[in-house]
């Protein structure tokens, strides 16, 4: 699937909440789904700072595409980056740093992308980038 | 209750407003407090009619501008019972206070090995200046602790001070415990060794302010957190301390004759006034004030007291409520845990429910380290909130629960 198809279908299961509860309920719940990180992998190095909530961040490289993991202390931030994880993980780094991610806007969560919002959302996407900038020029090179 | 909860409540625009769809409830007052119509009105009122730069001027609106600045400057004196204006030094708030002081008695009384104290409850404001100061004299800094109630340990202050140390800084109400602490108790002590002493008055100011009461050589506060502007704050100093330290600052207004040789400085306080002052922000400051007197601090202290009470009181009837601050003497500040929910969850439910609490570190890292926790929720009160506002944040709480639960 790609990074699109992914987006699209997130959207579509979002859809059916009108009510911001429910939506922010199905957050949880994936959350709560999300596979924790390895302990031993909770280190400073994939921590990410400016959060009030402690997101770490974790990729590595499997036949040319990355495959990320990721946890945090907060259920509604782990739910975010589950959904980040279910669309950009299993990509190519070319793939992940064109991607134009809309379905956080389309799902209303948009206001978590305001960079006064200390969850790190804005952050996390930044790492993800740029876990896919370092291990592109190490394809190319 | 003593007064008019309906009366006051209109005289904050702010509190109509919707949040999410639902009618706001602001209960994040010990972050910034809220402004009531006469404040807006002296702020809209100086700029129309009056703006011009103080000191100096020789045309009309300088002059009335210069008198409103002077006459402010009067009316924190008076509410915080100064001997005299001299006293009294206009900033841009607490921080800046306690920077000024950090850095002027820094460098009048502070020497290599000298010991400095601060209490664990600080702000991060009331840590770092004297942090700093430590770094840049070779000086010690040196903590005096509290117990898990949140209060300090005044009894273990006898020991800490030592023949180096200098000052002490301590505040007057804990932002994130909202523990209200002994300072005159603490004061007396520290003058009995001769060591100065510094109140960080930014939350109490609310509640008790007589300097001359408590014997503070320094007391500071910011004007947004007691129903003024933002961007203005007061340094109280003993006048014959602040005669004998350096300027923080140089620039306008603070100097008496400058030539390329030699600068010599202005009369107390505009010694430690460089630059522009924020005269509106003095002038809308003193009419919080003045509004905050005629609301009654007793009665609005008292009010807040039972609203706290109340909360406590409903909030601890839940199951799995962690209470962070149980001091003996509190004030309206209330830091808790809702079983293993990160903060920042329920702040985010709460705020989706149009409730405005403050969650996180609260600016006081080693407050949670003490608990060894990363955060809290926090629920500052103020005489404008009801119990019906403390009934919806109880909602709120027991919606989180469900959620995460």
């Amino acid at each position: 699937m790609t990074i699109n198809q992914t987006q699209d279908q997130i959207v579509d299961e979002f859809s059916m909440f009108d009510d911001w509860m429910d939506r922010y309920q199905q957050l949880i719940d994936i959350g709560n789904d999300l596979k924790p990180l390895d302990p031993k992998k909770k280190t400073p190095q994939h921590l990410i700072n400016g959060c009030q909530s402690k997101v770490w961040v974790e990729a590595e490289l499997v036949d040319g595409k990355i495959i990320f993991a990721a946890d945090s202390d907060a259920i509604i931030t782990k739910g975010i980056i589950a959904l980040l994880i279910r669309v950009l993980s299993g990509q190519s780094p070319k793939a992940i740093l064109d991607a134009d991610l809309y379905f956080i806007d389309r799902i209303g969560l948009k206001e978590n992308l305001s960079p006064t919002r200390s969850n790190g959302l804005l952050a996390m996407i930044k790492q993800m980038k740029l876990y896919a900038l370092a291990f592109q020029s190490k394809l190319e090179g | 209750m003593s007064f008019d909860i309906n009366k006051i409540r209109s005289e904050f625009p702010i509190l109509n407003r919707q949040v999410h769809g639902k009618p706001l409830v602001y209960f994040d007052n010990a972050a910034t407090t809220q402004k009531p119509l006469c404040v807006l009105e002296t702020i809209r009122h100086f700029h129309n009619q009056i703006n011009a730069n103080i000191h100096r001027g020789v045309h009309k609106l300088s002059d009335e501008s210069t008198q409103a600045y002077e006459d402010a400057r009067e009316t924190v004196r008076a509410f915080i019972n100064a001997k005299n204006t001299r006293e009294i030094v206009f900033t841009s708030g607490a921080t800046a206070s306690i920077n000024l002081v950090a850095f002027s008695f820094g460098e009048a009384f502070v020497r290599e090995g000298d010991e400095v104290i601060v209490s664990e409850m600080e702000h991060h404001s009331n840590i770092v200046p004297w942090q700093m100061l430590c770094e840049r004299k070779k000086a010690t800094l040196t903590v005096l602790p509290m117990n898990d109630n949140g209060e300090l340990m005044v009894e273990k202050l006898d020991e800490l001070i030592g023949p180096k140390t200098k000052i002490l800084a301590v505040t007057q109400l804990s932002n994130s415990l909202g523990t209200i602490t002994p300072v005159k108790e603490i004061i007396a002590l520290a003058h009995s060794h001769n060591v100065k002493v510094l109140v960080d008055g930014a939350q109490g100011v609310k509640h008790d302010a007589d300097v001359q009461d408590m014997d503070a050589d320094f007391y500071v506060f910011s004007g947004h957190k007691i129903y003024g502007p933002t961007g203005i704050g007061v340094l109280y100093g003993k006048e014959k301390l602040l005669e004998v330290l350096p300027p923080w600052q140089g620039g306008g207004d603070m100097i008496s004759r400058v030539s390329f040789d030699t600068t010599t400085y202005n009369d107390l306080p505009f010694k430690f006034e460089a630059g522009t002052a924020n005269f509106i922000g003095a002038a809308g400051l003193a009419t919080a004030l003045q509004y905050y007197q005629s609301v009654g601090i007793e009665a609005a202290t008292r009010y807040e007291e039972e609203l706290l009470q109340y909360a406590t009181q409903r909030l601890t009837s839940l199951d799995d409520i962690r209470i962070i601050g149980t001091a003996l003497h509190k004030a309206a500040i209330l830091s808790f845990l809702v079983g293993n929910i990160h903060p920042y969850d329920t702040g985010m439910i709460l705020d989706k429910l149009g409730i405005a609490v403050r969650t996180g570190a609260h600016c006081t890292e080693p407050v949670m380290t003490h608990y060894g926790i990363d955060g809290t929720v926090r629920a500052s009160l103020a005489f404008y909130n009801t119990r019906e506002e403390v009934d919806r944040l109880i909602e709120g709480v027991e919606r989180v629960k469900l959620m995460f639960g």
